[in-house]
């Protein structure tokens, strides 16, 4: 089957929306995310460097208590900090649902919810805790059309992700920094590994612990200070060269050669199939077809990671637009194409309170298994249809299929037109009986949404 | 394109949880089996960082009335610990030897006091996290035969680690009951009908919902422990949720009796629900990702320690004892002069009760369910 707008709006889209049209060929849906990012400049989110800066004052009142040896050294305005960055959290969660409600270049954000999620990063202390989406926004999402060499430096060697994975802690054995500082403990392999393991080969790859472990000693440097961003620290670094899958770096202690060994890492064609598979299994099916993936690879090695090729290489298989029902969208695309298939209004959504952003939206996210940007380790949210497709899981659905629409929207469409806008083509009999039939139209509009037809794509 | 449906036909196809069951995986003939070993063990995750001198308190330490002069002084357990007040409506337990505890243990977690380490440590079960995927009550189940659907429960709304993994795990939070009016239910299972994932869960969802004995009123640990007894008269044998609000920095005698009290709640009501028979064939086992600070810091509370407390519960207990090598109080004897010393492994008493529970073999604990873990001489943890 080749292109269809309705099913690429929904299989590589946001799903349909009662106002924007359907992309209507491939080109027109790559093309999107060549166009300069709109949606982005209309409904925007920090990025780090912003994130920090709050931090900062964060990093001199601690300063201050050291030096003065005060304990909780105005710990209500560190308290306060975290309240706020907790705060612009919720108005970026609530400005992605509008991306994805208002935009005309949907893959955009399905991409960089993918990506997000390859390269899972997220704050183990509560002032890192609202970082994941201005870390979004600064590694993944200008990366998006780019190489994939980039997008995976600008990843691993952003502040969250160092962060996250240890990194900063991680010292060369035999650097100036472990001779002098005895509480410095040594190496942190857990980047090295994961960049392996997740961001690169793959852990089917053909790597081994002395890999990682080389690895590990190359990264010795990246490091991230709260207020103080990035930097590579020379004294933390460990001297001589590094051997990784067989090519050695290094011999000086500097940034070119970690990012020489990434881009190595990134041409390698167990990253293609890595990546190739990822993709496949993320837009087309949990056991996507094996030519599919192929294809996908191929492409990769042919154009060194050049992502909008890449891309170009899935939309352009046959077997990425079977019409069967395809994959259960996870539970934030889910709510997040109901509020595109509602056309929700700006204003309403950036109107809801605390509490309403709470009960209405992060409350059931978690019920549904997937709480906000905390996903359970560094290899991020499942896949598979089974992990979504719980009973707990489905009851939170329907629930809030059920009771939300009716807060975020003031005026709720008509059910009967209500089914062809949501479903277009996918509207069944049954669906439209039960909106017909329903007692009020909001059980009506949540019935629509809850059909499988609706919660799959 | 299937005929449009009439309301009768509708009406005539639809019952609550209809006709779908024999496709739901929970309800399958097979998982009426008698399930393979009838014991049950509970794991309770207390997220935060209890304080453990705060909660089993050595008062016959000399140095103890100096680090803790905040301490409310409750029942007395040997002569040399006392219980915490806020625990008092368990001294029946201890009374019985259905209640025990171990002192000064700890994961292999040291140093960084983070409470999202150590708790992914806690669950993990291993020594460093690199690149461990699932939790170490997950691989105890995947060294069991006979496991099915509803062996093992992670309940409530938190994801619990401990028990992700590949081995099949049922999960479900009281406060996803299916809340809906009947009339929308029959609809729902209309919509979904032609999909059988979503049609079985969402039956599963109106089945769990309707428990009997899980509350509709009350505060979320008392709904889920009343559900979580109500499983373990089942199939269920395995079980874990978590006991948030540890984490007590300042003024911390209220943050715990809060805390203690959803403990003593949780365990009562899991002993009230369950029934004499399976409680005397009950172990509960509560744990912590860390203990705290022995000294009271400047706000009246204790910021983030190593050594801690872990409490043992239930029928199967041999209980009436506080377990552990005490390792002093006097400031020589504090880890880093500040924590409570640990002198044993979180992971050993849970490997010896998984031991008296499930029979897995002493090989398999130390490999496999906890990796690396040398178990000890058998503390005599169960009658």
């Amino acid at each position: 089957m080749p292109f269809a707008p309705q099913l690429a709006a929904i299989r590589f889209g946001c799903g349909l929306s009662p106002v924007l049209t359907p992309p209507s060929d491939a080109v027109g849906l790559l093309d999107g995310l060549r166009a300069p990012d709109s949606v982005a400049e209309r409904f925007p989110i920090a990025g780090f460097a912003d994130y920090d800066r709050q931090l900062a004052e964060v990093a001199r009142i601690r300063l201050r208590a050291r030096k003065t040896g005060a304990r909780d050294t105005d710990r209500p305005r560190i308290v306060e900090i975290g309240k706020g960055l907790a705060a612009e959290h919720r108005g970026w969660f609530v400005n992605t649902l509008l991306r994805w409600s208002w935009t005309e270049a949907p893959l955009r954000e399905r991409l960089a919810l993918f990506w997000a999620d390859h390269f899972t990063a997220r704050g183990k202390v509560m002032l890192m805790a609202s970082a994941g989406f201005p870390y979004v926004e600064d590694a993944i999402r200008p990366n998006l059309p780019g190489r994939f060499a980039d997008l995976l430096i600008a990843a691993v060697t952003h502040p969250l992700m160092l962060h996250f994975l240890d990194q900063s802690g991680s010292i060369g054995p035999n650097s100036a920094a472990a001779g002098r500082v005895k509480r410095m403990r040594g190496l942190n392999e857990n980047l090295a590994r994961e960049v392996l393991e997740l961001h690169t080969l793959g852990v089917g790859g053909p790597y081994g612990q002395a890999d990682v472990t080389q690895l590990a000693e190359l990264f010795t440097g990246l490091t991230y200070r709260y207020g103080a961003g990035f930097r590579f620290r020379k004294n933390l670094a460990e001297p001589g060269a590094e051997t990784v899958m067989g090519a050695r770096y290094g011999g000086t202690s500097a940034l070119a050669p970690i990012h020489a060994a990434l881009r190595d890492l990134a041409a390698h064609p167990a990253t293609a199939q890595h990546i190739a598979r990822k993709l496949a299994v993320h837009f087309v099916a949990d056991t996507p077809d094996p030519a599919l993936v192929a294809h996908v690879q191929a492409r990769y090695l042919a154009t060194d990671g050049d992502l909008m090729a890449v891309y170009g290489a899935l939309i352009e298989h046959p077997a990425a637009w079977g019409s069967e029902a395809g994959n259960v969208k996870p539970p934030l695309d889910f709510i997040a194409s109901a509020c595109r298939a509602l056309a929700v209004r700006p204003e309403a959504l950036q109107g809801l309170s605390r509490k309403q952003v709470q009960h209405h939206l992060l409350r059931p996210l978690a019920l549904m298994g997937q709480p906000l940007m905390r996903p359970n380790g560094p290899d991020g949210w499942p896949e598979d249809d089974a992990a979504w497709v719980t009973p707990q899981a489905v009851s939170a659905r329907l629930r809030w299929a059920l009771s939300a629409p009716g807060v975020l929207c003031t005026d709720l469409p008509d059910p009967r037109d209500f089914v062809d806008r949501a479903l277009g083509e996918r509207a069944t009999q049954p669906v439209r009986f039960a909106a017909g039939a329903a007692e009020s139209r909001s059980d009506a509009i949540g019935l629509v949404l809850a059909a499988p037809g609706f919660q799959r794509r | 394109m299937p005929a449009p449906l009439s309301r009768r036909a509708f009406l005539a196809r639809s019952t609550i949880a209809g006709c779908s069951l024999a496709a739901s995986p929970l309800v399958t003939p097979v998982s009426f089996a008698a399930a393979p070993w009838e014991t049950r063990l509970v794991v309770i995750i207390l997220r935060g960082g209890m304080d453990g001198l705060a909660v089993v308190q050595p008062h016959g330490a000399p140095e103890y009335a100096g680090l803790r002069p905040d301490r409310q002084a409750g029942p007395d357990l040997d002569g040399f610990f006392a219980l915490h007040p806020a625990l008092a409506p368990l001294m029946g337990l201890w009374a019985r030897g259905d209640l025990g505890f171990v002192h000064a243990v700890s994961t292999p977690y040291r140093d960084k006091r983070s409470h999202f380490d150590g708790q992914d440590l806690l669950e993990a079960g291993t020594v460093t996290l690199e690149g461990v995927r699932d939790g170490w009550l997950n691989r105890m189940l995947g060294q069991m035969t006979g496991v099915q659907a509803r062996t093992a429960f992670a309940v409530g709304r938190g994801e619990m680690k401990v028990l992700a993994g590949p081995a099949p795990v049922a999960d479900w939070t009281p406060d996803a009951k299916l809340t809906i009016s009947p009339q929308a239910m029959r609809l729902a299972e209309l919509v979904m009908q032609d999909d059988p994932a979503f049609h079985a869960a969402l039956s599963e969802a109106a089945m769990l919902s309707q428990t009997r004995g899980t509350r509709t009123k009350g505060k979320p640990h008392q709904k889920i422990a009343a559900f979580v007894a109500e499983q373990l008269r089942g199939d269920t044998r395995v079980a874990s949720f978590s006991i948030n609000g540890w984490d007590t920095h300042r003024a911390q005698q209220r943050a715990l009796n809060g805390a203690l009290g959803r403990l003593s709640d949780a365990i009562l009501t899991l002993r009230d629900g369950v029934g004499a028979a399976i409680w005397e064939r009950t172990a509960i086992v509560a744990m912590t990702e860390f203990g705290r600070t022995a000294r009271l810091n400047g706000t009246g509370g204790t910021d983030h320690g190593t050594g801690g407390a872990m409490v043992l519960a239930g029928g199967a207990i041999r209980g009436g004892r506080v377990l552990g090598d005490w390792p002093g109080l006097d400031e020589a004897d504090l880890y880093g002069r500040r924590d409570l010393m640990p002198t044993g492994d979180v992971r050993a008493p849970a490997a010896w009760l998984m031991r008296g529970l499930a029979g897995l073999e002493r090989s398999a604990l130390e490999r496999v369910v906890f990796p690396g873990l040398d178990m000890g001489r058998d503390p005599g943890l169960l009658l």
